[in-house]
C-alpha cells in the first residue's frame, strides 16, 4: 500500500527501535555500548545508532518511498544496562543481510562504524560485539591456511610456535639483520619476525632483508633439520608495493609474510590474504593502531570485533596480546578472542565478553600470537592460557639471553618443551611453573641463565579495559 | 659442558617437537603415549633413515591403530617397529580426526 509523504523531522524510535523484533538467522547482530548525552532517552539513543549505522538520515526524504525501508533498515531490538555503569547501557541492532557487500568487511565496518561515532547525540559509544551471519561468513576468504595447513606445512605438531620478533627493531642493516635471524632460528626458534615499523627504509631496503633472511631460513633448516620461516613484512605504502614484496618473498622461497591490518587497511589485508591463498603463503597477521581503536571501555571498538573482522578478511596469525607481559590485557576478555579466532562455534559468554553465539562454519581458525614483553618464567602461565595453536614470541626474551640469540632460542624451546611436556603429563604447570623450569634448567644451562637474568622482571599494572561486571 | 663457561652455543640437529629435552626415561615416554590416548586420537608410527628425516613424509609401520586405547599395545608396536628398523628415527603421532591434523607428534626412538 502506497504511503503518503511528509516533511520533517521524525524521532528515530518511531522506526527503529522495535523491541518485538525477533532477529533472523541472516541478520548481522551488533551490540554497542552507548553512552548518550543526558536527557535523550534510552530508546532514542539506540533507535539512532541503528539508523545512523543503516538505512536513516536525520530527516525524512521523499525517495524513501521508491523503495521498502521496512526491509532495508536496522533495528534497535534490546536494550541492557552494563553492569556497574549507570551512565551507559547496550543496545543490540539487527542489521537485514542485504545491506552488506558480500565478503567486504570494509562494507561492514563503513555502515557500523561509521558516521554514527560522530553523532552528537551520543557522548561514547562503543561497538563490543559483531555477530556475523553463517550466510556472510561463506561469502569471505577466511584465512590463507588455517592452522592445520600450516602445522602441515611446518611440521609442527603437540606443541605451540615458538618465535621472536627481530631487535633492534630499527637501524640493522640487510646483513646484519639476517644474522640475527639465523642466530634464533638455528637456536630453535620455528620463526622470527619483522617488526612492524620495519618496511623499506633506507638503512634497510625490503629487497636486500628479504634476499638475507632467506638465506639465513636455509641454513638453519639445513643445520637443525628442521623448518623454519621469518614473516617478511610486505607492508607498504601502495597495494603494488605491496605484491610487489610479497611476490619477491614467495620467490626467494620465504614460507610466510606478514602485513598490519589496521593501518595496511582491510582492502589491502583482504587483497593479500587472497593472493596468499593463491600462492600457497602464510600470512602473519601484527596489529599496530589497535590500541587506538579499542582501549577506551566507552569508545571505538572492542578488539573482539577487529578480531572477527580480521579471521573473516583473512590472516594466519594475529596478536593477541599475552595476558602476563608488557602490553594491555585481561585475561578472560583476551580469552574471549582467542576462542574467535580458532573455534568453529563461540557460544555467548558474557563473563568472556562475547555477547552472541557465534558460528564460524568451516572457516580455518588463526594462530593466536602471543607477543610483548614475555620471557622464560612466562611459559608456563602461556601454555596454560594459550594452548597448542599458539604462536609464543619472545623478542628481548631471546635476543636479551647474556649468550645471544641462539642460547637465548633455545632456553625459551626447552622451557616451552617442558611446559608442554608437564602438561601432557597431568601437571598443573602454571602452579607448579618454577619446578618445571627448574628441573628443565639442570640439563640446559642455555636455560639456566635466562632464568636468572628475568627472574625479576614482572609487568604488574591494572587493565584499564576491563569487562563490565558489577 | 663447554657453554657453561664460554657461552658457545652449538647448532643441534633435532627432530622437532621435545627435541630440546634430554631423552625421555621409559615413564616419561609412557606419559606421552597415555596423553596421546586420553586425548582420543589414533596413534601411529612412522619411521625414517635420518639421512630423509627432513622429508613430510616417514613410511607408516603398519595402519594407525585405530581405536587403540591400550597402552602397552602401543609400546608392543613401538618396539617391534625399532626391531625391524634399528637404523631408523621412529616418532609417534596421534591423529585428531576432529581438526583432520597431527594433535601430537615426537620422535620416541632416535635411530641407532
Amino acid at each position: 500500500m502506497a504511503k503518503q509523504y511528509e516533511a520533517g523531522v521524525k524521532e528515530y524510535r518511531e522506526k527503529y527501535w522495535t523491541p518485538d523484533y525477533v532477529p533472523l538467522d541472516t541478520d548481522l547482530l551488533a551490540c554497542f555500548k552507548v553512552t548518550g548525552q543526558p536527557g535523550v532517552p534510552r530508546e532514542e539513543v539506540a533507535a539512532a545508532v541503528a539508523a545512523e549505522s543503516s538505512t536513516g538520515t536525520w530527516s525524512t526524504v521523499w525517495s524513501e518511498l521508491l523503495t521498502d525501508l521496512e526491509y532495508y533498515k536496522g533495528r534497535a531490538y534490546r536494550i541492557e544496562d552494563v553492569p556497574g555503569d549507570a551512565e551507559s547501557f547496550y543496545a543490540f541492532v539487527a542489521y537485514p543481510i542485504d545491506l552488506f557487500e558480500e565478503g567486504s568487511i570494509v562494507n561492514v565496518l563503513t555502515s557500523l562504524v561509521g558516521n554514527v561515532f560522530g553523532f552528537k547525540a551520543l557522548k561514547h559509544l562503543r561497538l563490543e560485539d559483531i555477530r556475523f551471519p553463517m550466510a556472510y561468513i561463506k561469502t569471505c576468504g577466511g584465512p590463507p591456511a588455517g592452522i592445520q595447513v600450516e602445522r602441515d606445512r611446518l611440521n609442527k605438531y603437540g606443541r605451540p610456535m615458538l618465535g621472536a620478533t627481530i631487535k633492534p627493531k630499527l637501524g640493522l642493516s640487510a646483513k646484519n639483520y639476517g644474522r640475527a635471524v639465523y642466530e634464533c632460528l638455528r637456536g630453535g626458534l620455528d620463526l622470527t619476525k619483522d617488526d612492524e615499523n620495519v618496511n623499506s627504509q633506507p638503512f634497510m631496503r625490503w629487497r636486500d632483508r628479504f634476499e638475507f633472511v632467506a638465506l639465513a631460513i636455509d641454513k638453519a633448516e639445513q643445520e637443525t633439520g628442521e623448518r623454519k620461516g621469518h614473516y617478511l613484512n610486505v607492508t607498504a605504502a601502495t597495494p603494488e608495493d605491496m605484491y610487489e614484496r610479497a611476490e619477491f618473498a614467495k620467490e626467494v622461497g620465504c614460507p610466510i609474510i606478514m602485513h598490519d591490518f589496521l593501518t595496511g587497511g582491510f582492502t589491502a589485508n583482504t587483497g593479500l590474504a587472497n593472493w596468499c591463498r593463491k600462492n600457497g603463503m602464510l600470512l602473519h597477521i601484527h596489529r599496530a593502531m589497535h590500541a587506538v581503536i579499542d582501549r577506551h571501555p566507552k569508545h571505538g571498538i572492542h578488539f573482539r570485533v577487529l578480531a572477527k573482522c580480521l579471521r573473516l578478511s583473512g590472516g594466519d596469525h594475529l596478536h593477541t596480546g599475552t595476558v602476563v607481559g608488557k602490553l594491555e590485557g585481561d585475561r578472560n576478555s583476551t580469552l574471549g578472542f582467542v576462542d574467535q579466532l580458532r573455534e568453529s562455534f563461540v557460544p555467548e559468554d558474557r563473563s568472556r565478553g562475547v555477547f552472541f553465539d557465534q558460528d564460524w562454519g568451516s572457516m580455518p581458525g588463526v594462530f593466536a600470537v602471543a607477543s610483548g614483553g614475555i620471557h622464560v618464567w612466562h611459559m608456563p602461565a602461556l601454555v596454560t592460557i594459550f594452548g597448542d595453536d599458539s604462536v609464543l614470541q619472545f623478542g628481548g626474551g631471546t635476543q636479551g639471553h647474556p649468550w645471544g640469540n641462539a642460547a637465548g632460542a633455545a632456553a625459551n624451546r626447552v622451557a616451552l618443551e617442558a611446559s608442554v611436556k608437564a602438561r601432557n603429563q597431568g601437571r598443573q604447570i602454571e602452579k607448579e611453573a618454577k619446578d618445571i623450569l627448574t628441573e628443565a634448567a639442570k640439563s640446559s644451562p642455555e636455560l639456566a641463565i635466562a632464568m636468572e637474568t628475568w627472574k625479576e622482571i614482572k609487568f604488574e599494572f591494572e587493565t584499564v579495559d576491563k569487562l563490565d561486571v558489577g | 659442558m663447554p657453554q657453561q663457561t664460554t657461552g658457545d652455543y652449538q647448532t643441534l640437529n633435532t627432530l622437532e617437537t621435545f627435541g630440546f629435552l634430554p631423552k625421555f626415561s621409559q615413564d616419561e615416554i609412557y606419559a606421552q603415549i597415555n596423553y596421546i590416548i586420553a586425548q582420543g586420537w589414533t596413534p601411529a608410527i612412522e619411521h625414517e633413515h635420518p639421512s630423509r628425516a627432513f622429508d613430510h613424509y616417514w613410511t607408516m609401520w603398519k595402519l594407525p591403530f585405530f581405536g587403540e586405547t591400550n597402552l602397552a599395545n602401543v609400546v608392543n608396536e613401538l618396539e617391534a617397529c625399532r626391531r625391524s628398523y634399528p637404523d631408523h628415527h621412529i616418532r609417534l603421532t596421534g591423529y585428531d580426526n576432529y581438526t583432520q591434523s597431527q594433535g601430537a607428534s615426537f620422535v620416541v626412538f632416535q635411530a641407532r
